[in-house]
């Protein structure tokens, strides 16, 4: 992987820090040309893996990225499915059957339920590999050599303790997308574990990892020996903690710890992009 | 270990089965929801015990405590049956439709002396708990005047299929979306006396209400004003906010920021002069396991160490609840 990976939360009005500050970043990147400023700033930086979820608006920069090939040439992409509040509203507005019709268009779900019929895991895993499908469509033709599952649907597995879960997405990744899965979670300790038992082996994890400990559950201290001693390929994110950390004593932080393979994150200026790299570069 | 069940396995249901899957004093012996299809899918997954009849988990299950997550015009009779079993409970918000069944409800509690709790999460968020000791600490000098907000994007178009687009079920934006800005509303300044020019908007829904705006008088001349629509796409998720004005200067709070203006400093609180901005990351207590948000899991512990504790005067008690439920009661008799 990169050492230097690109995020994407600023582009969809994501801002942990500031509700303000997310919605005046949600104005001003209203459209794919906006967006496409900003990922060739950090393209011709050299940063040219982009770690972003599967909202709509990503379906645009997959069609520009696809159209120019010479332009765009090495440009990865990690997707992070499912788009949570997608699925979010559409449970609250029709439930989780209405919702799982809706993206599942309607033809394995009415096989599933019709007359009664009990539930058999392959089903449940044929619906898990139809949604990835359906998350996946969109990069059609492009390089996507990592796949993550987003942080709320693996800390609510992981906390449900359905790592056969895990093992099944690991395998359909691998298998369809010849990609490595990856996991993005808040819950570091726990899912190392869960992984573990359910034999996912070497997995791919991005989660919080910053020198004040924010969001990162079990504390610093179990998260620093995780890193350095069990066998997984950490990526940090929120490394800045939501700007509670300045920018030269947050990377030092993280660069220190050897075993972290790479840092996942998002800017929308041109200063802001290079200082980041600049930092990771010099600290690394 | 204390014993968990979990009734109704909707959204909030399963997140709080995950949450408290995972304390280190409880262990989730059984669930129980109506749908074969989601209990089906679970018995692929897990080996606890699963029902589709919560009467049947209570009679069959030795539980100590139970967190109820089914609509809120089910809850008198589940919570009632769940304090008859001599169990401890934890249930979603809103509390209950009509006033005398949460009176009855509470009334049990107390003579079953068991935790009671209702899940208005937002007095687990840091910024918004900061704000309460505050305000008690008179930093803004007499408070004059509050606005309550909320907005989501939970109802865009006309097509409502589940329970929260029927009002008999307690559905619409009043139960679902405004009951937690004015229970935060309560928690600061006490329950209104009155309220005045409610409006119980529907834009997108045939049977309930999609916005909630009126104005709420308490005593000692304060006011304050109430503004909630759940049929806003301009905001990603659920954006509650609230701003208090006194004689010393204001405080603007929402779940990642707390901004106070004084027009005196506050050395004590460490308060400056002017503006005072405090961020989530410095006022929020780490968790052992974080779902969707810190508030969560914070709230699901509490609810434990109540129980382990023998701690019966909590917060956020059906009492407290209530109070919540008094007040959208006025503001449906008002409008």
């Amino acid at each position: 992987m990169d050492r230097i990976i690109f995020g994407d939360n600023q582009f969809f009005g994501v801002n942990h820090m500031s509700e303000e500050k997310a919605r005046a970043q949600s104005m001003r990147f209203k459209d794919s040309q906006a967006i496409m400023k900003v990922l060739d700033i950090a393209y011709d930086a050299g940063i040219k893996t982009f770690m972003c979820t599967t909202h709509d608006r990503i379906a645009e920069i997959c069609d520009i990225v696809r159209d120019n090939p010479d332009r765009y040439d090495g440009f990865k992409f990690y997707p992070c499915m499912p788009y949570a509040h997608k699925y979010a509203n559409a449970v609250t507005e029709e439930g989780a059957l209405g919702a799982l019709k809706k993206f599942t268009s309607g033809s394995i779900f009415l096989t599933l339920i019709k007359g009664g019929k009990a539930v058999a895991q392959k089903d449940m895993i044929t619906v898990m590999k139809l949604l990835i499908d359906a998350e996946m469509k969109m990069f059609e033709g492009l390089k996507t050599d990592v796949i993550f599952l987003q942080n709320v649907t693996v800390d609510l597995i992981l906390g449900l303790g359905f790592g056969q879960v895990f093992a099944e997405y690991a395998g359909y990744i691998r298998e369809r997308y010849h990609a490595e899965p990856g996991f993005i979670t808040m819950n570091l300790p726990l899912l190392l574990d869960i992984l573990e038992d359910n034999d996912v082996d070497n997995p791919i994890i991005c989660s919080s990892i910053n020198k004040i400990g924010f969001r990162m559950c079990g504390g610093i201290e179990k998260y620093e020996k995780d890193i350095s001693e069990r066998k997984f390929r950490a990526i940090a994110m929120s490394i800045l903690a939501s700007g509670a950390i300045a920018p030269e004593e947050a990377v030092s932080y993280v660069c220190g710890l050897k075993n972290v393979e790479s840092i996942v994150f998002g800017a929308s200026s041109k200063a802001h992009i290079l200082q980041t790299k600049e930092l990771i570069e010099r600290f690394s | 270990m204390l014993k968990g069940g979990i009734i109704g396995l909707g959204k909030m249901g399963v997140s709080h089965y995950s949450i408290l899957n995972t304390h280190p004093e409880v262990e989730v012996v059984a669930v129980c929801d109506t749908s074969n299809f989601v209990l089906g899918c679970l018995s692929k997954l897990t080996s606890i015990s699963l029902f589709n009849d919560y009467k049947k988990m209570l009679d069959e299950c030795q539980l100590d405590c139970v967190v109820i997550a089914t609509p809120t015009s089910s809850h008198m009779k589940i919570v009632s049956d769940c304090l008859n079993k001599g169990l401890h409970v934890f249930v979603e918000k809103p509390f209950c439709l009509k006033l005398d069944d949460g009176r009855r409800m509470i009334d049990l509690a107390v003579s079953k002396k068991r935790v009671n709790q209702v899940g208005f999460h937002n007095k687990f968020i840091g910024a918004f708990r900061k704000v309460k000791e505050f305000i008690d600490n008179g930093i803004i000098g007499d408070i004059y005047h509050l606005h309550g907000s909320a907005y989501g994007p939970v109802v865009l178009k006309s097509k409502g299929s589940t329970w929260r687009a029927k009002k008999s079920e307690g559905g619409g934006c009043l139960h679902d979306y405004a009951s937690h800005v004015i229970d935060l509303m309560n928690y600061y300044v006490g329950a209104p006396k009155k309220v005045s020019g409610t409006v119980l908007k529907r834009i997108f829904s045939k049977d309930v209400e999609d916005a909630v705006y009126s104005t709420l008088l308490y005593n000692n001349g304060l006011t304050g004003q109430l503004s909630v629509n759940w049929s806003e796409e301009t905001y990603r998720k659920m954006s509650t906010m609230v701003t208090i004005y006194g004689t010393n200067g204001k405080i603007i709070v929402d779940r990642q920021e707390c901004k106070i203006y004084l027009k005196k400093a506050i050395p004590s609180c460490k308060l400056e002069k002017g503006w005072n901005v405090l961020y989530t990351t410095e006022l929020t207590p780490p968790v052992w396991f974080y779902l969707r948000g810190e508030e969560y899991s914070a709230q699901m512990d509490y609810f434990v160490g109540c129980i382990t504790g023998n701690k019966l005067d909590n917060i956020n008690s059906f009492a407290s609840a209530l109070t919540t439920d008094m007040v959208i009661d006025m503001l449906m008799k008002d409008a």
